[in-house]
């Protein structure tokens, strides 16, 4: 067969999405062929979920034209587009927890099919593909990557030609991606074509045939992922090189900043996770991240070092030396250490609130004299306040509407800057991230990873607790492994490798000692 | 026969319970919290005894009764649904518009004596010794009764219908997502929610005690809506949670007599603050983790809906 004879699965000529005058998606061309695996690469805000939505039908397209096997096709709704052979899996998997998992399939199928035999299929289907699902589980009671597990078996009881998966690594362990990526190869195998979304690239290179690059709604390209290297992808995708993070290697490692001895703490909900005796210690000039798989007691130990839940032994926590571990978040804050919670809305900051409203909430404890004027009702100083705002604002490139605008109308990804840079304008001897660069685009993520570093470099300690694996090689000195509330030991950056990682998540904690312990899986 | 005669004034006073609390547990099984379910009560009790009383049947008064309490509930379901009032205040309202309006509509039949439904024998079955003239001489709400818990049961977990209508109440969000019309569902539950209470309604002024008064209802929507939650949301156990609930409001009744007998005094207020102590205690054993919460209740209750958000 010539490749001319070949008929592409799907084709897009020109799709052009318009919310108002600003255009989502911008003339894209798009080609999936059959039986392979496809990439859509690009940064958050490039345009990957417009498109992703228009081919399932979840939004029409402003113009342009989709082609399935040849034939013109107008897809109104996503029961069109699973008529077509399209299926799709959500990055939030829109699953019922309270629903047993035959149930939540069967929301999903033709009214057609019986309850009764839906349970024998998908029990069938998640052999067939490896993806062990009990049909009679509540998904209440599954993990992350059982929770995918259903969205795809979901999917492929609709028996798609076309598989469409959005982001589908983010929420699993290296291991549980391994074992997607072998489904994926089945699927390709048997002749369908899948559509992977990502902005991870090596996981692009090692699983996809063809990738296409947007940016700003436009495509940037399109590649055979395998024989680009990851910094000429991440050109097309950013437009310009990424700024990778500057890292001084001889940083003067100083003193002890922070340290913690056999931190215990119950779980406080049945739901949470039990700290068990973390011994750590943090020096100037280092930075500690803490990498884990979500829900493995990151959220516990943020809440246990910012003092959010104050521990009963003051010995558990030294901030410089001071015992605090009794100690509440602003008292700790007067002693030198930031913190920056995981959640942006809610936690780092009250959404309604203005920016400098904001700032003086984080501060107006542990920077009293600079914001507030003396006397029992604590006048504001409106101009040290408004100047603060602008200076981290400057700082950290922070791109905002108007001057002052509550911080629940700032993207993710500035919000997140000028949280991140209300605590480094203090110069806090110690810094504590959670998920620094969660749900943030690429540009952001980079110019926070060196304002962290930088922090670092100028005699501080720095512990950062991330998922993002890539993040934690970029900035770290140190990498500690949290798995099921224990942390592993510290690894110099530069002796850490992915593997160790993923084995450390999984809770082996000795496989540096036990080389066998590698080849175990 | 004593013991024979109690259990009759307990099944009486447990079915309007039953009957209310069943179409509750459907409206909120769809994720609508419904606080007004004694105003939807008592608007059934005056539509079924004013119909009775002009056309002279009963029956035609029952399904006024279903009537009244249906189009009552429309009102609930248009303001929380269709324009997204907060569901709390809107049920609140509604019943304290359902208590006045049924006043007003119900002041000339103050003192009028009422129909009484009368009961149906089930042929043989009723024929049985004991429980013959307990379970099988009963009247047409009684019957229904049953067959709510078994319908709606039924529907519930064996139906596509009913595994819709329970993924709205779990996650409106993600239903709306796979193409179920969560709107619609939802007004159809609360529609079915008061039809329920309207019929309930009825049994309290056309069996229970056959007149109208004022305020008739007297807290049971209250005690319904108790009862919903006492039940965590199963049929089978708003039944059997009715019962008690029901026992214990005819014990109030003799408490001053229970006392003598047993040579104990329990004060009658403590008797009808148990079905609330019962709800409460239930409520802590259900929140004890995350699993049973996620389990038992439904997930979006009481949150409104906005489609294209």
């Amino acid at each position: 067969m010539t490749e001319a004879a070949i008929v592409p699965l799907l084709s897009v000529r020109k799709l052009t999405k318009l919310f108002g005058t600003f255009a989502a998606n911008n003339g894209i061309d798009l080609e999936i062929m059959p039986g392979e695996i496809h990439a859509l690469l690009g940064e958050n805000g490039a345009g990957k979920s417009t498109l992703v939505k228009m081919l399932f039908g979840v939004l029409s397209p402003t113009s342009g034209e989709i082609v399935w096997n040849g034939t013109p096709v107008s897809i109104s709704s996503p029961g069109e587009a699973r008529k077509l052979g399209i299926g799709m899996v959500f990055q939030h998997f829109s699953l019922f927890e309270a629903l047993t998992v035959a149930e939540n399939i069967a929301l999903s199928l033709d009214d057609n099919v019986p309850l009764s035999k839906v349970a024998e299929e998908a029990a069938a289907l998640s052999r067939q593909y490896g993806l062990p699902l009990d049909p009679s589980a509540h998904v209440a009671d599954l993990s992350v990557g059982e929770r995918q597990r259903i969205e795809i078996v979901r999917a492929l009881l609709q028996n798609p030609r076309l598989i469409i998966l959005d982001e589908p690594t983010s929420v699993l362990t290296p291991q549980e991606a391994d074992k997607l990526f072998e489904t994926l190869d089945k699927l390709r195998a048997e002749g369908r074509s899948v559509l992977y979304i990502s902005h991870r690239l090596e996981e692009v290179q090692r699983i996809c045939d063809r990738a296409t690059v947007l940016r700003h709604g436009k495509v940037t390209g399109a590649c055979d992922p395998k024989s680009e290297t990851p910094s000429s992808l991440a050109r097309m995708m950013v437009g310009a090189d990424v700024a990778s993070v500057e890292r001084d290697q001889s940083v003067a490692i100083g003193a002890v900043k922070l340290e913690t001895r056999n931190l215990t703490v119950a779980a406080r909900t049945p739901f949470a996770v039990s700290l068990k005796g973390i011994s750590l210690s943090v020096r100037a000039g280092e930075v500690l991240a803490i990498a884990g798989v979500a829900g493995n007691g990151q959220g516990e130990l943020f809440d246990a070092l910012s003092g959010e839940f104050p521990q009963a032994d003051a010995n558990a926590v030294l901030l410089n030396g001071v015992p605090a571990g009794t100690l509440g978040i602003n008292r700790r804050r007067l002693l030198g250490a930031s913190f920056v919670p995981e959640e942006r809305h809610g936690h780092a900051a009250v959404p309604a609130l203005s920016l400098s409203e904001n700032l003086l909430l984080a501060r107006s404890q542990s920077d009293r004299a600079a914001f507030l004027s003396g006397g029992p009702l604590g006048l504001i100083r409106q101009g040290t306040l408004s100047d603060a705002t602008k200076r981290i604002s400057a700082e950290m490139d922070v791109r905002k509407a108007s001057i002052d605008p509550p911080a629940g109308s700032l993207s993710g990804g500035n919000l997140q800057k000028f949280i991140v840079g209300r605590e480094l304008d203090r110069q806090p001897s110690v810094l504590i991230v959670n998920q620094p660069t969660w749900g943030v685009d690429a540009g952001a993520a980079s110019r926070i990873r060196q304002a962290l570093v930088d922090l670092a470099r100028s005699g501080s300690a720095v512990i950062v607790i991330s998922q993002d694996l890539d993040e934690i090689f970029e900035v770290a000195s140190q990498i500690a492994v949290i798995s099921e509330g224990r942390l592993s030991a510290p690894y110099p950056a530069g002796e850490m490798t992915m593997e160790k990682i993923g084995l450390l998540m999984g809770g082996m904690h000795d496989g540096s000692n036990h080389p066998e312990a590698a080849h175990a899986h | 026969m004593i013991f024979e005669a109690i259990l009759l004034t307990i099944i009486t006073a447990s079915t309007p319970l039953v009957i209310a609390s069943l179409g509750e547990l459907v409206t909120e099984r769809a994720g609508v919290l419904n606080l007004g379910v004694e105003g939807m009560m008592i608007m059934g009790a005056v539509g079924a005894f004013a119909v009775a009383q002009m056309t002279g049947s009963p029956y035609i008064g029952v399904i006024a009764g279903i009537v009244s309490g249906a189009v009552f509930s429309l009102l609930f379901g248009f303001l929380t649904l269709t324009l997204v009032a907060n569901q709390v205040a809107t049920g609140l309202a509604l019943t304290i518009l359902g208590l006045g309006a049924s006043g007003m509509l119900g002041e000339s039949f103050v003192g009028i004596p009422g129909i009484k439904l009368p009961a149906i024998a089930i042929p043989l079955l009723s024929d049985i010794p004991f429980i013959g003239p307990i379970l099988f001489k009963q009247d047409i709400a009684f019957y229904l009764s049953i067959a709510l818990v078994l319908g709606i049961n039924w529907f519930l977990f064996r139906t596509r219908a009913g595994l819709k209508l329970r993924a709205i109440g779990d996650s409106h969000g993600s239903a709306h997502a796979l193409g179920i019309n969560v709107i619609r569902t939802r007004y159809l539950a609360v529609m079915f929610g008061g039809a329920c209470a309207g019929l309930a309604g009825a049994q309290l002024s056309l069996i229970y005690t056959p007149q109208w008064v004022e305020n008739m209802s007297a807290g049971r929507g209250w005690i319904a809506l108790a009862l919903v939650v006492f039940a965590s949301w199963r049929p089978w156990r708003v039944l059997i949670g009715g019962y008690l609930f029901g026992a214990v409001g005819i014990a109030q009744l003799h408490a001053q007599i229970i006392g003598q007998e047993f040579g104990i005094a329990i004060p009658a207020q403590f008797l009808s603050m148990l079905p609330y102590v019962a709800t409460v205690v239930v409520l802590v054993l259900i929140s004890q983790n995350r699993r049973t919460t996620l389990i038992n209740t439904p997930a979006s209750l009481g949150k409104p809906f906005v489609p294209d958000r």
